[in-house]
């Protein structure tokens, strides 16, 4: 008698839980619809299920605020409606702060056409282990002006942890990601200031790329400083097809035909592949067929870094470490920093050398080492050379 | 008496979570919006038979958005004074005060139509003076009423098919963010539907097929259309397989996809541009490689590639059920078998 008694106790008590679970969720919803602008929306603490993607939109000066990290945890692991789980469109100045977004189908937290969004304090993670089933990415401000993200945790995407895209005026600042094939992402970007973050544990650290095909062309003036870029050796997990997905494990930093960006004051230790690569999207061996698209990085500086690395062949997975292992044969002395060499004879002045302004230069960096892959002839040329890199650039940032 | 204590720690601690959760219960409509949809007076007799009213107009689209083997019903409700302006290659341009409604339904047997049909949702896209507004009502289970729900619902449907095989879905009613989720350009919500080229077509008025854009014209709620309906664009019938199979496939890919995947539009971060009038080969998917698509790729490396329809993300996609890969992103629980075959059809035949 007493067991049926507790398991009908159950059963009631279970049904009364999935009932407010249901009225709550469509208590957030409903809040997210008809908030008032400048209104703030307060998340209780406790695991919140939640089954469809939360939307807000045309919203202005509205924060949504939970109880702190870990605190109140918005759990989509059960979600049957919407890619996204939590998804902010044509707002201004929209916070989201203090609270953990778990285990959604796509993208964990997507905004577009917002001007001014910050995340602060927000952890934004796929459970258990890494894996390509996971959502491509944690927090993800796609075409928006004034990003701030700050404070925040983002685990085990399987593009990026952190991925701010085709967006203007951004910083990322104090975050921390791992178990990502990409960290922190800058795509398509202008303005990014990314410093005092914690990039560990990924496939690739901190990736600056411009790709073709896009809204926004062209991407930026980034500045990459004083952040901690360690042990990104993860196996990448990405789905194929995904320009991530070609990313070698081991790589620290990466610029893919970017523009404009300075590398300055970080640690950058024992990435097993390399601790910066400067590369041109030629090496992804896609077809490029975007009039408008710039492949060349140019513009870049790298100074006052700090790197280390042990002594040890780069892992030997993926294209690009067979390009290592069979064309560079760095072998065990492989240069912190790479570069594949290959020129946009458009930047070459009448001597044939590249105006100052599209240079790439790197110096002082601490156990600064230099590779040139000379990939434009096919690795023939391969060069550990420093001195052609023994410049500064004058890096202006208009924000 | 052990169990008797227990039972009333049950009752007791059951109504005590009952009464506390009672108090969460959001409000969830709009007062300043109308609640039932019968308020309009958009519809004359018993609601449920969608008898429109005088100055209310029913039509129908030439490709049509699939949602879930749902049917539509589409009226719109003219406002006295104004007209709607014609342009050839875009959604018109409507006077504020017109009401666009359709009604989603299911029916009993599709292969006997006459057993009856399901009302499942009426959205009313309102043209106010600060612009266009989405409103989704759900019917109730009596079919005399449809009621506002901002937060929308999820509302399960039953029906025989064609072929007389049972199918049950889940039906969304979207809530209405996510009403602009597809009805948008440009941050602004919008009419996706009556355009030119998918309203150049006849419609069954009462006894005799018609011309809807001459229709309307005569009705006075058309202006400056050109005098000869030939010179003007027109959507194929997908569904109709005796149409060209390009412009079937490319009908069904503007009437599916192309309300996000357009320039202004929602999917407009993606570069994936599938409009009827995309000359740019790369923004419509060809050799296109995906971005921020995550495990919607599929492992695959372009969203089409001619002749291998089973190396083209677009398709995978389609076919998908998973919230995370499939698309459209929402208002699918079902493959379109049919839409897939047209797709796979369409780009196997491609050289």
């Amino acid at each position: 008698m007493k067991k049926i008694a507790w398991s009908f106790y159950i059963l009631i008590f279970g049904c009364v839980q999935l009932f407010s679970q249901a009225s709550l969720e469509k208590q957030i919803q409903t809040q997210m619809i008809l908030a008032e602008d400048g209104s703030v929306i307060e998340l209780q603490s406790g695991l919140i299920h939640l089954t469809k993607s939360l939307s807000m939109e045309g919203k202005k000066n509205i924060t949504i605020k939970g109880m702190g990290i870990d605190k109140t945890i918005l759990s989509f692991k059960n979600q049957s409606e919407g890619a996204e789980g939590i998804k902010i469109t044509n707002c201004e100045h929209i916070t989201l702060e203090d609270m953990t977004v778990q285990d959604s189908n796509g993208d964990l937290i997507k905004t577009m056409h917002v001007n001014g969004i910050t995340m602060r304090r927000v952890k934004a993670e796929w459970t258990g282990k890494p894996s390509k089933n996971n959502g491509s990415y944690a927090l993800y401000p796609v075409l928006c002006d004034n990003v701030l993200i700050d404070s925040c945790i983002a685990i085990g995407a399987s593009d990026a942890g952190i991925y701010v895209g085709q967006s203007k005026n951004i910083v990322v600042k104090n975050c921390t990601a791992y178990h990502n094939v990409a960290g922190i992402e800058i795509e398509n970007s202008l303005y990014a200031e990314v410093h005092h973050n914690t990039a560990t544990n990924n496939t690739g650290g901190i990736l600056i790329f411009d790709l073709p095909d896009l809204v926004q062309k062209k991407g930026g003036y980034v500045r990459v400083y004083d952040n901690l870029v360690k042990e990104n050796n993860l196996k990448n997990f990405a789905p194929k097809g995904n320009i991530v997905g070609k990313v070698p494990k081991g790589t620290g930093v990466l610029v893919l035909a970017t523009n404009h960006v300075e590398i300055l004051s970080n640690q950058i230790l024992n990435n097993k592949t390399s601790g910066v690569g400067i590369i041109s999207y030629f090496m992804t061996e896609n077809k490029i067929k975007d009039k408008d698209y710039y492949p060349y990085p140019s513009g870049i500086y790298i100074h006052d870094n700090n790197f280390e690395r042990k002594h040890r062949r780069v892992p030997f997975a993926g294209r690009f470490a067979k390009i290592y292992w069979f064309k560079l044969k760095f072998g065990r002395d492989v240069p912190h920093i790479v570069y594949d060499g290959i020129v946009d004879k458009e930047s070459l002045d009448a001597d044939g050398n590249v105006k100052p302004e599209n240079r790439i230069c790197i110096r002082n960096n601490t156990n600064q080492s230099v590779g040139n892959m000379d990939a434009e002839h096919g690795f023939k040329n391969v060069s550990r050379d420093a001195k052609p890199f023994d410049c500064a650039l004058n890096m202006i940032y208009m924000r | 008496m052990k169990s008797k204590k227990y039972l009333f720690l049950i009752i007791l601690s059951t109504l005590v979570l009952l009464s506390s959760t009672k108090k969460e219960l959001p409000e969830l409509r709009i007062p300043s919006y109308k609640i039932k949809l019968s308020d309009y007076g958009f519809f004359e007799g018993k609601l449920s038979e969608q008898i429109p009213s005088s100055g209310v107009v029913p039509y129908a689209l030439n490709a049509p958005l699939f949602s879930d083997y749902a049917y539509k019903l589409r009226f719109v409700s003219f406002p006295e004074a104004a007209a709607v302006i014609f342009n050839p290659d875009s959604v018109f341009q409507f006077p504020i005060g017109t009401a666009l409604i359709k009604t989603f339904f299911y029916y009993q047997d599709e292969r006997n139509v006459k057993k009856g049909r399901r009302l499942v949702e009426t959205r009313v896209l309102l043209h106010e003076e600060k612009g266009w507004v989405a409103l989704p009502y759900v019917w109730d289970d009596l079919q005399t009423e449809a009621y506002l729900e901002v937060a929308g619902a999820t509302t399960q449907v039953t029906w025989r098919d064609h072929h007389g095989d049972k199918q049950t879905s889940d039906y969304l009613v979207p809530n209405m963010n996510q009403c602009k989720a597809c009805h948008e350009r440009n941050g602004v919500m919008t009419p996706i539907g009556p355009s030119a080229r998918q309203l150049n077509g006849d419609f069954v008025y009462q006894d005799k097929p018609e011309n809807q854009l001459q229709r309307w014209s005569q009705l006075n709620k058309l202006k400056v259309m050109p005098d000869d309906l030939q010179t003007l664009p027109k959507m194929a019938n997908y569904e109709v397989s005796t149409n060209e199979l390009d412009a079937r496939a490319r009908a069904y890919l503007d009437a599916n996809c192309a309300h996000c995947h357009n320039i202004s539009g929602p999917a407009q971060s993606s570069g994936l541009f599938l409009d009827w009038n995309i000359k740019d080969s790369t923004a419509y998917g060809f050799y296109k490689t995906p971005v921020a698509a995550g495990r919607g790729s599929g492992n695959l490396s372009y969203d089409i590639v001619p002749g291998k329809p089973n190396e083209s993300i677009l398709l995978y996609r389609m076919e998908s059920l998973d919230p995370g890969v499939m698309m459209p992103e929402l208002g699918r629980h079902r493959s379109h078998v049919e839409g897939i075959k047209l797709i796979k059809d369409w780009i196997k035949a491609m050289p």
